[in-house]
């Protein structure tokens, strides 16, 4: 093998053209229209908020969980693109931000909140031990502060080990990331327990966690096909090869199925036990529309990029990657939508107020990278498993 | 080197994947067909660099996978909808969200099971089990970490030195010529060998013996006999709980089954036959009915045409007629009353024959009755 040494000197260390000043223009629009749809509509914009929220998260704790999987089961070929996630990770530093305005509208969002409701609903007293505000608001702080913990230990050992090469750093990050799975998986369950099945505080699906982790890992492996291959073709990274790309497919298809097996065991075994206290939550989107709607989350989130990426061809074609990438990161929202929005009314409600909260997740994603692409280096340097990812091979 | 061997092929192993692919690719370029390829795991685009045409594999597999819904979702259906209907949780018979699991677990199975035993049978062409290659130091390296390379001495253009000069020009860590032996190549089935046919019984022997060992003795060992020990009352044993010994308890005296009211003419059937009338009409359906519990329960004795000529012969008294005038005037609740109490030597049959079915046994006597008793008016 070539034992030249690396040398990334030549790759651009900032976002090509005006795309720096489009994610400020999208994310500002996206502020502007999202806080004069709390203006006008506080109750329906706490929902779209809450979208906006999980989705955000989505990107930035699947991120950190793929740097994590990097760690903790020795891949080399995904070294390459780490920084990619570890960048996507850094959007956990302003999840509190977005999540600022809910804590404010909470009785808007959940019965469980509102004493009045709670005082007359059994159902709500025997769940009070749990869903209680101040249990709430700690679990959330709990949640931040362990990711932001890890997320800071992580990018401070990588970064560190671009200047000092040392190899035990990466022994020290597996470690880390034996630890941090665990709280991974409960922090994660928490957060679309609270965030999502309290919405409906009747309702209980044990499923839900997995169903949430199965779409947040679909979005972060996504956004970054999506992410990486626009840094490769606007040289901000070296060239991936066509095994880095059918890696990335694969990891898509894989997801793409996982959810649609999550996503139909929970209908599944609701529709099989029939329990009233569960299917109304399936009914509520059977019915005044959402029933199109429910139909349309099978189609755009598993059929279409189940069949788009089946053949091996697409997989490596780096065009299609994007194509679907987005489609997928777009099905993640919607799927959310579908989560969240018939809780807030009976009938499909999409309308300008929904609009804003997107656009501020898009600026804010481009705005993060911008800045983290002008401060860091692309590519992990000092990782000692860099050279066998550049010449990585199936 | 040996007489009896012949020289099947120039194997050559490489160290890494992009070695192998290289060399295959050339070795492909150099213009030959019989050459093959082997490899610890699956090294992707290799089909691509031996110049390989479009594996027809993904069809096979698709076919068989459609096999395996197919079968399953028309397996289900048929049983579902014609063989053993029942009503599971209220929902309808034909309920497909509880179809999908087997389905999916049935089309996953063929696909790959299926796929796998038709390359067994096309690539290695079982029955046979023999290869020239098999046991060299050439297939131990590449069932190992070697990337292995070897052309066939078959090869048209095959060369032994200039197929080693090409290994040696590609990097090749080892080259070697691997023989075979004429005799030990055989198209011919294994089966019957005395040493296989001797292994599968004692595999068979051992596997039936042991699961006989397991469910008949093992599993009434402590503990794993504390599943039997289990407080309910097992079907043919007394139960403990109850001081006459029946765990099925009766239901209190006087309790009346829902739907059936109990039979107000007990020992008169006189009133049976004035008050009771037949809800039944004699259409098509109710007569066949009535003709098939007839010949179930009545003609054993009456016979096949309630004609007294009983089947039996002799072991109880023939039953009079039934074409007398005294039962062809009777009105339909009479023949009710014998049927459902008895008459002389003929018990009760209430418990065999359900209330509509005897209102249906008379409309079929009826129809006797009168085949029995045609008149000239029913001719014309």
């Amino acid at each position: 093998m070539s034992s030249t040494p690396l040398n990334f000197d030549n790759l651009k260390k900032s976002l090509p053209g005006k795309t720096t000043v489009t994610g400020w223009t999208l994310l500002a629009i996206g502020i502007v229209v999202s806080a004069a749809a709390y203006l006008v509509d506080a109750e329906r914009s706490a929902f779209s908020n809450v979208i906006l929220f999980m989705f955000l998260a989505s990107l930035a704790i699947g991120g950190l969980f793929l740097v994590a999987l990097e760690y903790i089961s020795g891949a080399v070929w995904s070294v390459l693109m780490r920084r990619v996630n570890e960048f996507m990770a850094g959007l956990v530093l302003i999840l509190p931000l977005v999540a600022l305005p809910l804590f404010f509208n909470l009785g808007h969002l959940f019965h469980w909140a509102r004493p009045e409701a709670v005082a007359g609903d059994s159902l709500l007293q025997a769940k009070e031990p749990y869903l209680n505000l101040n249990f709430f608001v700690v679990r959330f702080i709990v949640t931040m502060v362990v990711w932001w913990l890890f997320y800071w230990l992580f990018t401070r050992n990588s970064k560190k080990q671009d200047t000092t090469k040392d190899q035990k750093i990466t022994r020290t990050n597996v470690k880390l990331a034996a630890v941090f799975m665990p709280l991974f998986a409960v922090s994660i369950t928490f957060l679309a327990i609270d965030w999502m099945m309290s919405i409906e505080a009747h309702w209980y699906s044990t499923i839900l966690g997995v169903y949430y982790f199965s779409g947040t890992v679909l979005a972060a492996v996504a956004a970054a096909t999506y992410i990486a291959i626009k840094f490769m073709e606007n040289g901000l990274l070296p060239t991936l090869k066509r095994d880095h790309l059918y890696s990335l497919g694969t990891l898509m298809f894989v997801f793409v199925n996982f959810w649609a097996y999550i996503a139909f065991s929970q209908f599944m075994l609701t529709w099989y036990a029939n329990l009233p206290e569960e299917t109304f939550w399936f009914m509520k989107r059977w019915k005044e529309g959402w029933q199109f709607v429910s139909v349309a989350l099978i189609i755009v989130h598993f059929a279409v990029p189940y069949f788009v990426l089946l053949a091996q061809d697409a997989k490596m074609d780096p065009k299609r990657l994007k194509f679907i990438a987005i489609w997928i990161l777009f099905a993640h929202l919607f799927d959310l939508y579908w989560l969240v929005m018939p809780s807030f009314k009976e009938t499909v409600t999409l309308g300008w107020v929904e609009i804003g909260f997107p656009l501020i997740a898009v600026g804010a994603v481009i705005v993060l990278l911008s800045y983290k692409v002008r401060k860091n280096n692309l590519v992990p340097v000092g990782d000692p498993k860099l050279e066998r990812a550049l010449n990585f091979r199936l | 080197m040996k007489d009896t061997q012949h020289l099947y092929s120039v194997a050559a192993t490489f160290d890494t994947p992009d070695e192998i692919t290289h060399a295959a690719n050339e070795v492909a370029k150099a213009g030959y067909t019989r050459f093959d390829v082997h490899t610890p795991y699956p090294v992707h685009g290799m089909d691509h660099a031996m110049k390989l045409r479009q594996s027809r594999i993904g069809f096979f597999a698709f076919a068989f996978g459609a096999m395996g819904t197919l079968t399953a979702i028309s397996f289900i259906s048929w049983i579902a909808l014609s063989d053993y209907p029942l009503v599971i949780g209220g929902k309808p018979f034909w309920s497909w969200p509880a179809f999908v699991p087997v389905s999916f677990e049935l089309t996953v199975l063929l696909a790959s099971v299926l796929s796998t035993l038709a390359m067994i049978v096309i690539y290695f062409k079982f029955p046979n089990v023999s290869h020239p290659l098999h046991d060299t130091p050439y297939m131990k390296a590449v069932s190992a970490d070697k990337f292995g390379i070897n052309i066939e001495s078959v090869d048209p253009k095959f060369d032994e030195a200039k197929v080693s000069e090409l290994f040696k020009k590609l990097g090749a860590r080892n080259i070697a010529l691997v023989y075979y032996d004429a005799a030990s190549i055989t198209n011919r089935p294994r089966l019957f060998e005395p040493k296989f046919i001797s292994i599968l019984v004692a595999v068979a022997l051992v596997v039936s013996g042991t699961t006989y060992f397991t469910l008949n003795k093992v599993l009434y060992w402590e503990p794993f006999s504390w599943m039997m020990d289990q407080a309910k009352l097992k079907a043919q044993k007394p139960s403990e709980l109850f001081k006459d010994g029946i765990g099925m308890r009766p239901p209190v005296e006087g309790t009346i089954a829902r739907g059936f009211l109990p039979y107000p003419f007990k020992g008169q059937p006189d009133s049976a036959g004035k008050y009771l009338l037949n809800p039944l009409l004699p259409t098509k359906e109710v007569i066949e009915r009535g003709r098939a519990r007839y010949l179930t329960f009545c003609s054993p004795c009456h016979g096949n045409f309630g004609r007294g000529d009983s089947r039996l012969a002799g072991q109880f008294p023939n039953p009079p007629t039934l074409h007398s005038d005294k039962v062809r005037s009777w009105p339909d609740g009479n023949i009710y009353h014998v049927i459902t109490e008895g008459q002389n030597v003929m018990p009760s049959y209430a418990r065999q024959i359900a209330r509509d079915d005897r209102w249906a046994i008379i409309e079929y006597l009826r129809v006797l009755q009168r085949a029995q008793n045609a008149q000239e008016a029913d001719l014309r």
